[in-house]
């Protein structure tokens, strides 16, 4: 991985080069990402897997824009993020990035027609489109009859499924998933899975999801990036899983 | 995020605190409302002032002299004009001149003269003015004992109280209080006999003998019985200092007179021809406001003239520093409130803070959630700037309601001391959208550099 050109391949989406992001508490120094280089290609999916503390998730936030590095860079579509001002990163989460949270991250007040809506209204989108895409996107994570409810009138799976449908609203080339299912049982953990992989192949957007369930990761993702003290431990390529044997190890 | 997005979830996030941000617009509204009672306060009083000093006539008028008249009124006037050799002969011609200037309602001579009066066989000197038909709209006519003269040419007077009081023998003695203008009352309906020099001209040989017409004159004595038909209180002519009437005649009749003025003697050389020459000339003009360029306009023609607009630009002033006092005492209440809307928002931050992480995650920039804060102080600003006014026009109306039935009591007529313009209800609303705005600032800046990372982890 030394000495790689500046522009990526055209089949690489993610690619991070000697990534650290480091933080003070109180005296000690956190290294909360330290040195990690890695490459995701352009439709892969990636699970991000460690204990917590691992790093996984500042990863996670570092591709996502939320956060940014101490040193080293994070391409994406070929723009170093570390580079970016706040405002081009602003812009790189609403058009590039789609995110999933443990936690849903609705917006309580509002009806799920609405938290899909609120990426557009960032995007400056249309009214007259809007409605027709919100419509699409909830009809695609199954939820047309609760259209009009309030996040607290959802089961879990439903407020997740309303976050995907958030997440895929502007049409990003990449999927950010962090524990996805770690509020979830299973059963509805599978669900929100299979829709994740639904996207990935159908939709043909890169995944990296973080999580801390191995034989999740072992059963969607195609290839398992280990993390330890901010550090990349191991790599492992999940055969049977990915876009060339689809259906196989599908929803069974 | 585009204007009717923002305004939108604006509106939904001020009605999802529903409470806090009432009490809110409900601080601002109050401030709104003391800063209009105050200032509609002070514009109403300024306006029952000026409209009194319109109808006196006193900034309405400007005085035109020739420039050869060297009288000094002793008083705190401004006088300008030519030079005396570039100065022309004030007559009947300038004078109807200068009633056709734009803006000039007319121009009358000045007829004034010192003679005697004789009451009841007692002389009395005084000084005579004449009045024309248009002071009896004069507001120092309103409070008349008796009545305003029958026509302009009627052997008519009408007194000064100082001079009716002389009349009857009554000298007021100071501490005591004044006269009542009812006890003055019988004096309406009694005869006066007014002696004068009347100016006669020349016969026919006396002009031929004289090298040019008209260049010399011969003084009679005469006599004429005036009724006396009114007595007002007010002095209508008190900015011409000493030289102010106290007995008061129609303009028609003393013309009709020719009683001898002291220009006479010395306008006698330049005089051209038989129109009448003028000692001064009053101009009615329509506002006090065109009283500068009627000014400007009779000194080119060769005049002076004097005017007491000074006295409008520092009653202005009075007022001007007034109206500052009253809007200070009322922006405190509004500055509280400001404080108000600081504190709510910056709750709402440490409330929302999950919410805004969630926003900057999905895509909103600093300048969204900047925008966002301040389209919500903004329209606690406007909400409460429209209650405001509301509840300050009320105010008003409820004082103004109050007085005039205290004044009713006290047997005076009703005044209308208190006036919202438009302008005012624009700006105080502006005001409230501005401060609110600026208060906002700080809340706002604060959400927008919120660290989206920490704010997630916030529960």
């Amino acid at each position: 991985m030394t000495a790689l050109p500046e522009k990526s391949q055209p089949n690489i989406a993610i690619r991070t080069e000697i990534l650290c992001h480091h933080y003070r508490m109180g005296e000690t120094v956190i290294r909360a990402v330290d040195g990690i280089s890695l490459e995701v290609r352009s439709g892969e999916f990636v699970a991000l897997l460690g204990s917590s503390g691992s790093g996984k998730s500042s990863m996670l936030n570092l591709i996502a824009g939320l956060d940014r590095p101490t040193s080293g860079a994070v391409i994406v579509q070929e723009q170093n993020l570390a580079r970016l001002s706040r405002e081009e990163l602003a812009k790189y989460r609403r058009h590039v990035v789609g995110m999933v949270f443990q936690s849903f991250n609705l917006i309580s007040s509002m009806t799920v027609t609405e938290n899909v809506e609120l990426p557009l209204r960032f995007a400056e989108v249309d009214r007259q489109q809007r409605n027709a895409r919100v419509q699409e996107a909830i009809a695609r994570v199954g939820l047309g009859a609760r259209a009009h409810h309030r996040p607290a009138e959802l089961s879990g799976g439903e407020q997740q499924r309303v976050a995907l449908a958030r997440a895929l609203i502007n049409r990003p080339r990449l999927l950010l998933a962090d524990e996805p299912t770690g509020n979830l049982d299973s059963h509805t953990g599978t669900e929100i899975m299979d829709l994740i992989r639904e996207f990935n192949q159908g939709l043909g957007m890169t995944v990296v999801m973080v999580t801390h369930e191995r034989d999740l990761a072992e059963r969607y993702a195609e290839r398992m990036i280990f993390l330890a003290d901010g550090k990349l431990v191991d790599e492992r390529y999940n055969t049977g899983v990915g876009a060339a044997t689809t259906k196989a190890g599908g929803a069974s | 995020m585009k204007i009717p997005d923002l305004t939108e979830l604006a509106f939904r996030n001020l009605r999802e605190s529903l409470l806090r941000n009432s009490l809110t617009t409900v601080g601002i509204s109050v401030g709104v409302a003391s800063l209009v009672a105050m200032l509609s306060l002070g514009i109403g009083l300024q306006q029952l002032a000026s409209r009194r000093l319109v109808k006196s006539g006193l900034f309405d008028t400007v005085v035109v002299t020739s420039r050869r008249d060297l009288r000094n009124f002793g008083r705190e006037e401004q006088r300008s004009g030519p030079t005396p050799g570039e100065s022309r002969v004030l007559d009947e011609n300038a004078r109807q001149e200068i009633e056709h200037l734009p803006n000039v309602v007319e121009a009358y001579p000045d007829i004034r003269f010192i003679t005697e009066l004789r009451y009841e066989d007692k002389p009395h000197l005084t000084m005579i003015a004449a009045l024309p038909e248009s002071a009896r709209s004069n507001d120092a006519f309103e409070n008349l004992q008796g009545s305003f003269f029958s026509s302009e040419t009627a052997s008519e007077v009408i007194l000064q109280k100082s001079f009716a009081e002389e009349l009857l023998g009554r000298v007021p003695k100071p501490g005591f209080d004044e006269t009542k203008l009812a006890e003055l009352a019988p004096l309406v309906g009694k005869e006066l006999t007014m002696r004068y020099a009347q100016r006669e001209a020349p016969t026919a040989s006396q002009s031929q003998s004289a090298a040019e017409p008209g260049a010399a004159y011969s003084v009679v004595s005469r006599e004429l019985i005036l009724k006396v038909i009114g007595i007002s209180d007010l002095d209508p002519e008190s900015m011409r200092g000493p030289t102010r009437g106290r007995a008061f005649l129609p303009l028609k009749l003393a013309e009709s007179l020719h009683v001898v003025q002291p220009t006479d003697l010395r306008e006698i050389s330049r005089s051209s021809g038989d129109a009448p020459v003028y000692s001064s000339v009053s101009v009615h003009v329509k506002s006090p406001k065109q009283v500068q360029p009627v000014e400007e306009a009779v000194k080119k023609m060769g005049f002076s003239t004097f005017s007491i607009l000074d006295a409008t630009r520092s009653l202005r002033q009075f007022f001007a520093v007034l109206d500052l006092f009253l809007g200070i005492f009322g922006s405190l209440a509004l500055a509280v409130a400001s404080i108000g809307i600081v504190n709510t928002l910056v709750m709402a931050i440490l409330e929302r803070r999950r919410e805004i992480g969630i926003m900057k995650a999905i895509g909103a920039s600093d300048v969204d959630v900047k925008r966002l804060f301040f389209a919500e102080a903004g329209a606690m600003g406007i909400l409460g700037g429209i209650v405001g006014v509301i509840l300050g026009w009320a105010i008003g109306q409820a004082i103004n309601l109050g007085t005039n039935i205290y004044l009713k009591r006290q047997a005076l007529p009703p005044e209308h001391f208190w006036s919202v313009p438009g302008w005012l209800i624009a700006a105080a609303i502006g005001f409230a959208f501005i401060v609110s705005l600026l208060s906002g600032l700080y809340p706002a800046s604060r959400a927008a550099r919120l660290d989206p990372v920490q704010a997630l982890r916030y529960e």
